[in-house]
């Protein structure tokens, strides 16, 4: 099939030729998924720690739902913030719809319980092999919490690429609370959505293209840390 | 009910110094259970303090399980340990540490697990880094101190492992089969930093399958046969002429399968 | 419990999200809440541009169907309203969500089918005649099927061509359930008839071996018209930038602009604001 192979050719150029609208685009889909994936970690790695750490009444509930939130639908959270943001929402007000920052919060609120879920899950295997050396040196639950995230640390780059690769391949959230503004809340995925829906379905393709190798490049640079740390049996 | 008491006439070295040798830790008629199986019944003991015990018995007679319940890891089904007399804590178990069979390591560097361990207990700064310093050397680790703790060998691993607990300065040291998995150079190097440390009037106890080992270390000698304290007395005493049958199969290399049976006399192996 | 986390988490994220937003300094200017066949035909990107020149006021569009768009108005979501379906937008202002509702422009609808034209309708001006061949044929036929605008015209037709469409949905009836590209996509794809409006499909590039089929009946109209969103209902709506929108588009600086928009040559709305028709 020619075209389909014209697509790759298509991206490529596409990417050379530097076009400012496209640059302005992939911009702006690192700088929403970047954000929303570090405020998901700085959410969701404590959280998920604390539930693979310790046990407390609810845990198991806790564990369950962290997982079953997982699989939330983009387009059922793209709803939930829409009606929290509309402005008859409850908060309206921020008057936050259709800015980068609404869909900052849906992406954060797709990805933390993946960050959380996965983080509980190593956190918990971790914690099996230091529990007793914690309790023998009398190891407080702060510095129990800090110190387990800290071992895990290369793993758990691992997870936050899991949380990336979630955020920047979503678009049914993104749609909602975003509304594909052109050069307002126009991203990668969105872009490819509207592509494909004026039928231009090559264009679309290199620009999933496209995506697809910033997915790789960000994959491939975190990859390389943890192989080396591996190789430093940190990880 | 079987007492152990040992007292201060049983202790050979010279160097231990002259207070007192008061109980430090005792244990009252201590049980644990595991669904309807008990594993450790009616056990009695006092340890005192800067004397050195050794746990010993056959695999499965709850050694570690009776380690765990000391340090309060676990808590016991019945009976209860008492530390210095009172009930023991967690600020108790600050006063103890634990070495496993395993050494288990975090994921650093070799410096940072003892500025772990030390941060723990409170030290900062340069308190914190003159022991440090001092902890390396005595483990002949100092070399070592950037490397990844966990590619380090396995005696190196045992010798970081024994000297984090030591760092952080214990009344009482606990010890599961700490040089289960060594080569000879490498356990000798283990057992010379606890007689250092003996000398320096830690208590320890010492859980061993190696009867040379009981021999080297040695002051007290607990052994148990399923669950329970079989023989109590010196090492010596209870290694060369022991009272009781689970002792003597044992010494023997046989398999001892309760009051009622004869042993298995087809595994007799070494004699020490 | 999932519930209660859910919320926990997403009131987190919206403290942290407002926290660090890099505010968007710039407030001049106003969301349209509009259709996907205005922003696929390409008219948007032509026309606002336009506008910013004259006033400075930026315009951002969110394109979604014309029941979506009126709802996301209704809440508030939006300074204007610019749609195609006169029923529904009437009824917008009636209900007190908007302030008044005026004609700017029409395009029409139009049928595209295989060039194979397995119910032989090609060349035929008359879209109930044709609808009703379809169904004698069984020919495929691709429905949005989403409460669109064009799909409620799409009924439409169907009702005045007496047919039954709904009955044999799954059979040669095909409801996709959404967007107009992304059912001329399926339609084509599948070799059916696809009732669509004209500029998107003269912007679309996926036609494959499809042509337009049926043209030109009168009953094919299909009007737009623009809404300022009422300020007494959602008092944060910027009354005045939206109305100078509107206003420009019913000027006759704005229905030029809107004629001269062509792709491939062909005019694809048609302004109409000046007929007095509202």
């Amino acid at each position: 099939m020619d075209s389909f192979w014209s697509v790759f050719g298509g991206a490529f150029g596409l990417v050379f030729a530097l076009d400012p609208d496209l640059m302005e685009i992939i911009g702006l889909s690192m700088r929403v998924t970047l954000t929303a994936v570090f405020f998901a970690c700085l959410i969701g790695l404590p959280l998920g720690a604390a539930v693979g750490a310790f046990r407390f009444p609810g845990h198991t509930l806790l564990a369950v739902s962290l997982n079953a939130l997982m699989g939330l639908p983009p387009v059922v959270v793209g709803l939930l913030v829409y009606l929290l943001l509309s402005a008859a929402g409850p908060l309206g007000p921020l008057k936050l719809l259709y800015t980068p920052t609404a869909m900052i919060v849906a992406q954060m609120v797709l990805v933390t319980p993946i960050v959380a879920a996965l983080t509980r899950q190593l956190v918990e295997d971790l914690n099996r092999e230091y529990s007793e050396q914690y309790a023998s040196m009398g190891v407080g639950p702060i510095d129990r919490l800090t110190s387990l995230l800290w071992d895990a640390r290369y793993s758990l780059l691992t997870v936050a690429l899991a949380g990336f690769g979630r955020a920047v391949a979503e678009v049914g959230a993104v749609i909602i609370v975003g509304g594909n503004i052109n050069h307002v809340t126009r991203v990668m995925t969105t872009t490819i959505a509207l592509e494909t829906s004026k039928g231009n379905l090559q264009l679309a393709l290199a620009l999933g293209v496209i995506l697809l190798l910033i997915a790789f490049f960000v994959n491939a640079c975190v990859m390389t840390l943890r192989a080396s740390a591996a190789r430093a049996a940190y990880a | 009910m079987r007492d152990i008491a040992f007292d201060l006439a049983a202790a050979p070295s010279a160097t231990i110094k002259s207070t007192p040798r008061d109980v430090l830790l005792e244990a009252r008629s201590l049980g644990f259970t595991a669904g309807k199986d008990s594993l450790l019944n009616d056990v009695n003991l006092k340890i005192l303090r800067g004397s050195r015990t050794l746990i010993m018995g056959p695999n499965g007679a709850g050694k570690s399980l009776l380690l765990r319940l000391l340090h309060g890891l676990l808590q016991p089904a019945s009976g209860e340990v008492l530390w210095q007399g009172a009930p023991l804590t967690r600020q108790s178990r600050r006063s103890q540490a634990m070495v496993f069979q395993r050494p288990v390591l975090l994921r650093r560097s070799v410096l940072a697990n003892l500025k772990f361990a030390l941060s723990v207990r409170g030290w900062r700064g340069k308190e914190r880094s003159g022991k440090i310093e001092t902890a390396l050397a005595s483990a002949g680790l100092s070399h070592l101190a950037r490397r990844p703790a966990r590619v380090l060998s396995g005696g190196e691993q045992q010798r970081l492992a024994l000297v984090r607990a030591l760092a952080c300065e214990p009344d009482l040291l606990f010890l599961d089969e700490p040089t289960a998995n060594l080569d000879p150079a490498s356990t000798a190097a283990i057992e010379d930093l606890l007689m250092d440390a003996s000398a320096r009037g830690v208590t320890i106890v010492l859980v061993t399958h190696d009867a040379g080992q009981a021999k080297r270390l040695g002051e007290d000698l607990i052994f148990l046969q399923d669950g329970s304290v079989a023989e109590t007395g010196s090492v010596d005493q209870v290694l060369n002429t022991p009272q009781s049958e689970p002792v003597r199969a044992w010494r023997q290399g046989r398999l001892y399968l309760g009051p009622n049976t004869h042993s298995m006399q087809n595994h007799s192996r070494r004699m020490l | 419990m999932i519930r209660r986390t859910f919320l926990a988490l997403t009131g987190a994220a919206i403290c942290f999200a407002v926290a660090c937003q890099s505010a968007i300094a710039d407030d001049k200017f106003i969301i349209v809440q509009s259709t996907t066949s205005t922003q696929n035909s390409g008219l948007f990107d032509d026309l606002l541009p336009k506008f910013k020149d004259r006033t400075g006021i930026e315009v951002r569009v969110v394109a979604v169907g014309t029941g979506q768009a009126i709802r996301n108005a209704a809440n508030g979501d939006g300074d204007v309203l610019f749609v195609h379906s006169k029923p529904s937008e009437e009824k917008f202002v009636s209900d007190g969500f908007g302030v008044s509702r005026a004609d700017v422009m029409y395009n029409d609808f139009i049928i595209v089918g295989p060039t194979s034209d397995p119910a032989r309708v090609a060349g035929s001006s008359d879209v109930v005649e044709a609808l009703q061949k379809i169904a004698e044929a069984k020919a495929p036929f691709a429905s949005r099927g989403d409460d669109s605008g064009t799909h409620k015209a799409e009924l439409r037709m169907w009702k005045a061509a007496g047919v039954d469409a709904a009955a044999s949905s799954g059979d040669w009836y095909r409801e996709t359930g959404s967007g107009m590209g992304a059912t001329l996509n399926t339609g084509t794809g599948m070799g059916a008839y696809i009732m669509t409006d004209r500029a998107t499909w003269i912007a679309f590039g996926n036609k494959a071996d499809h042509t337009i089929v049926v043209e030109g009946d009168p009953k094919m109209f299909n009007q737009y018209g623009v809404i300022l969103v009422n300020s007494k209902e959602h008092p944060h709506v910027k009354s005045d930038l939206g109305q100078t929108f509107i206003d420009w588009l019913l000027s006759k600086d704005g229905q030029d602009a809107i004629a001269s928009y062509k792709v491939d040559g062909q005019q694809l709305f048609f302004p109409n604001a000046n007929d007095g028709s509202s």
